[in-house]
């Protein structure tokens, strides 16, 4: 449990990482707002106190592996990635621009730190199970993260690594699935229904816990409770609020893939900051 | 005449020739790239004998993944295990991986620039009965366009060896066809191997016949028989696709001054777009594609479909003399 000195810092870092969003997406004039918001709580979580990384030394052996899938919400993890020193906050503002490391979908090979490249969606899972292969091979220390969106388990990729995935008892693998019930076309129920992410998941052989994604302790605790489960790897279903600490963006799905504009950004940053 | 650097099989021109799959040498090259550097994995989805993983799976069971009928996942899982430092071998037929998983290779493996090697058996008209679903006639083509992509087309079962163990060194994606059926033995383990680099098998100035894959032996048949017309035809085996071999080919163009393209796979995007790019560009000669016309197999004897689909000496020998006339025109 973090003491509430810790937790209050990482909240407040949190927070900043959201203002860095939405300036980020106003000065480049497209990419996605709800998601990022929504996700801006767990990165930090990891960032700041999961993950076994080091800013200086992106490619250290030892690091912990975070394969985001859904590479569209790549906004929270450049402002995330930037506020814990692996490179200037200036920089975020060249989102999306001629020449940026910070291409609109992450690559790899543009800026140290990314594990992978990823946009087309529902193939993460697969690589992220293919990196917890080779680390078991290698009887490596380090742990995959995998991070997903709800609206990626329509694609079948996915549940090809979740069989695999269970077929192989990957414990050295945990998965956190975003469930914001949003996708671009409308809310998830009613674009294609997912009904019961979690005893799907148990049908699979995996270990499933149930947070909010928006409790930094609950986020927190469930990574502890997954290092200590060694038959299954573990998926994290976190239920989080798309738009999350913007009133006017939170649970709209129209929110899912534009920016804000000068007007709205100003609106968010005020709501933010108070 | 055959060059003699090259040792070709002595018995190149025999009917009884020795006839091997290609699957074959890629089996027991993969063993062989296994014992050499442990980083070397393989994955397969469902076809672990007739791709001829076997051998491998046995001999390193803990570096060996079944995935399934999951062609996608053969591939992403394959990426993150390069992403962990693995040397990932992929396969399947080639219908399904490169055909059904084009995407994941993309991102995945070539954006990602990770040495993730994807094979495709079952490469060609001459899969025979199982008919076109089974029958890879495009594969060349989708992944000739991947950037960092490299593609290797085997001529027989002992350049498959070769080139398995030569793309197990390397840390660029490849990409490497092979044949279900028996193919001619053509070269020996003599016979000089380097990727990106064509070979001359048969020496000639008035044409010049580039095939690849089971079509070179034909070539060579075709090359023979025009010999006895006094017509010279140089025959090159070019067995990596991508990279192609600029010096070679320009060469071939300024000496031959006419060149003809044999290969088991669409006419589009192939071997033959691939020197048409070339030559168009830089010594223009007059050219002929032997391929695929735009169309589907069917089921048949793997022979009965060559003739049908035109992938034939005497096609061959039709296509010189074209070639020859256009050139004197």
């Amino acid at each position: 449990m973090l003491t509430d000195n810790e937790l209050k810092k990482l909240e407040v870092t949190a927070n900043l990482i959201r203002q860095d969003i939405i300036e980020m997406l106003l000065e480049a004039g497209s990419g996605h707002s709800g998601g990022p918001l929504g996700m801006a709580d767990i990165f930090t979580a990891l960032y700041f106190h999961i993950l076994n990384h080091d800013p200086v030394k992106p490619d250290w052996n030892e690091r912990d592996r975070l394969i985001l899938s859904h590479g569209h919400i790549c906004p929270v993890r450049y402002a995330t990635m930037a506020r814990s020193g692996y490179f200037p906050v200036s920089e975020l503002k060249t989102l999306r621009k001629l020449g940026s490391r910070l291409q609109g979908h992450p690559h790899r090979g543009s800026l140290p730190g990314l594990e992978t490249t990823s946009g087309p969606l529902g193939s993460g899972l697969s690589q992220a199970t293919g990196l917890a292969l080779a680390g078991r091979i290698d009887k490596a220390k380090w742990r995959v993260i995998c991070l997903m969106s709800d609206g990626e388990q329509d694609e079948g990729n996915t549940w090809e690594g979740v069989m695999l995935a269970g077929k192989n008892k990957l414990h050295n693998l945990t998965a956190l699935l975003d469930r914001n019930n949003i996708q671009i076309d409308g809310f998830t129920e009613d674009i294609m229904p997912l009904n019961d992410l979690k005893a799907k998941y148990e049908a699979f052989n995996w270990h499933v816990i149930e947070i909010d994604g928006h409790n930094i302790q609950e986020i927190i605790a469930a990574f502890d409770e997954a290092k200590a489960i060694f038959e299954k790897p573990t998926l994290i279903l976190a239920h989080t609020i798309p738009g999350k600490g913007v009133s006017f963006m939170e649970n709209k799905f129209e929110w899912h893939g534009k920016p804000p504009n000068k007007e709205e950004a100003k609106l968010a940053l005020a709501e933010l900051k108070h | 005449m055959i060059n003699p650097k090259v040792y070709l099989n002595p018995k190149l021109f025999d009917p009884d020739i020795e006839q091997v799959p290609s699957r074959n040498g890629y089996g027991e090259g993969l063993v062989l790239a296994g014992e050499e550097n442990e980083a070397v994995v393989a994955l397969c989805a469902d076809l672990t004998e007739s791709t001829r993983m076997e051998a491998f799976a046995k001999k390193f069971p803990e570096r060996f993944v079944e995935v399934g009928v999951a062609e996608q996942n053969l591939v992403t899982v394959a990426a993150g295990m390069a992403l962990g430092g693995k040397i990932p071998f992929t396969s399947s037929y080639a219908t399904f991986s490169p055909g059904r998983n084009w995407e994941q290779i993309r991102t995945t493996i070539c954006y990602n620039n990770v040495p993730v090697k994807v094979i495709g058996s079952h490469a060609g008209i001459s899969v025979g009965p199982d008919g076109a679903t089974h029958q890879a006639l495009e594969d060349l083509a989708i992944m000739r366009s991947l950037p960092n992509m490299i593609v290797i087309s085997p001529a027989d079962t002992i350049e498959a060896r070769k080139a398995t163990i030569a793309i197990a060194r390397l840390s660029q994606p490849c990409y490497m066809r092979l044949s279900r059926e028996k193919v001619p033995v053509v070269t020996t383990n003599q016979t000089p191997f380097e990727i990106g680099k064509a070979e001359v098998f048969y020496e000639g100035s008035d044409v010049a016949v580039i095939a690849t894959g089971e079509m070179v032996r034909r070539a060579l048949l075709a090359a023979k028989e025009m010999e006895s017309h006094n017509i010279s035809v140089r025959v090159i085996n070019c067995h990596t696709i991508k990279p192609l071999d600029k010096d070679v080919i320009l060469k071939a163009a300024e000496e031959c001054g006419a060149i003809v393209t044999v290969e088991e796979h669409q006419v589009t995007g192939g071997l033959g777009g691939a020197v048409a790019e070339l030559i168009t560009q830089h010594l223009p000669v007059p050219m002929k594609i032997i391929g695929i016309e735009d169309r589907f197999g069917e089921s048949g004897a793997p022979d009965e479909l060559l003739i049908k689909f035109g992938l034939t000496k005497e096609a061959i020998s039709q296509a010189i003399t074209h070639v020859l006339r256009m050139k004197n025109k």
